[in-house]
């Protein structure tokens, strides 16, 4: 369904970050902002197979992987889900229906982000010397937290899906200054 | 780098927050009532403290939230930080 491919954005950069054995860019997704009260990230599960989390910047996801539910703010969460082609098992369709009658807002951003994805032992001094304030020590910021923060000048979301690997969820029209920026931050890292 | 501690997120990187401008200024309850001079100076009149001030902060690259914030504007070290609508701490128990 979305097209987060980078490729026509890249063509107007120098940098690619292809070069780089740290970053590359994640398959499309689709994505969905939900915001609603407590009962809302409960009545999720029904539909989408996990439950949005009520502890901050965490996250939940699916047995397979394939979904997850990410805390962004007390009453927000963004859904992501991998791109089935809308099967019968449509997750936009289930989620309408099992929170038809209650007070939400959900709504399809699956054009709006692209997903990069920071791996290695080096990835979290990368994001770091990258221009990201957060403490990304392990204790500070476990597998399974994540949060909006900011990289350089461009607001991204930041997600550690394993200890040494980042997945980090971006606009579209900032990936090419984001990538560019970290492809730049891998060249001050020894191989 | 100077941590402010969201009452969402705990301590976060100042980078992420923007400023608010002063806390607790409250609506006239009935502007129809309120006369030219008071509705002014709710509008723009703000105090100007040296030292301890409530301030409104939003984690904008972060939850979102609106927060309330005892300052030290001499030193700017944050004393609280607590949710909105929760009433001012007293600046000695915070400490």
């Amino acid at each position: 369904m979305a097209d987060g491919s980078l490729q026509p954005i890249l063509a107007r950069t120098p940098v690619r970050i292809e070069a780089s054995r740290l970053l590359r860019t994640l398959r499309p997704l689709r994505r969905w902002t939900l915001r609603g009260g407590p009962a809302v990230a409960d009545a999720i599960q029904a539909a989408f197979g996990v439950a949005a989390p009520r502890t901050a910047c965490r996250s939940a996801v699916n047995e397979d992987g394939s979904r997850a539910a990410l805390w962004l703010g007390p009453d927000e969460w963004l859904l992501l889900a991998e791109d089935d082609g809308a099967q019968p098992g449509d997750p936009e369709a289930a989620l309408r229906q099992v929170l038809a009658a209650l007070p939400h807002s959900l709504v399809d951003v699956s054009h709006r982000q692209v997903a990069l994805e920071v791996s290695g032992s080096d990835s979290a001094l990368l994001l770091n010397s990258g221009g990201c304030p957060l403490d990304l020590d392990p204790e500070a910021f476990p597998v399974g937290m994540c949060t909006r923060t900011v990289l350089a000048k461009a607001e991204i979301i930041l997600w550690r899906t394993q200890p040494g690997t980042f997945h980090v969820e971006v606009w579209r029209s900032f990936a090419a200054y984001v990538s560019a920026w970290l492809a730049e931050a891998t060249r001050g890292l020894t191989e | 780098m100077l941590l402010i501690n969201c009452p969402w997120c705990g301590e976060r990187p100042e980078p992420e927050f923007v400023h608010g401008g002063q806390a607790h200024v409250a609506r006239p309850t009935d502007p129809s009532a309120t006369d030219a001079q008071q509705w002014a100076e709710f509008l723009y009149l703000r105090d100007n403290t040296r030292g301890v001030y409530a301030e409104r902060w939003r984690h904008s690259h972060g939850c979102g939230r609106f927060f309330n914030a005892l300052r030290d504007t001499t030193t700017d070290h944050f004393i609280a930080t607590y949710k909105a609508g929760e009433p001012r701490p007293a600046p000695e128990a915070a400490r």
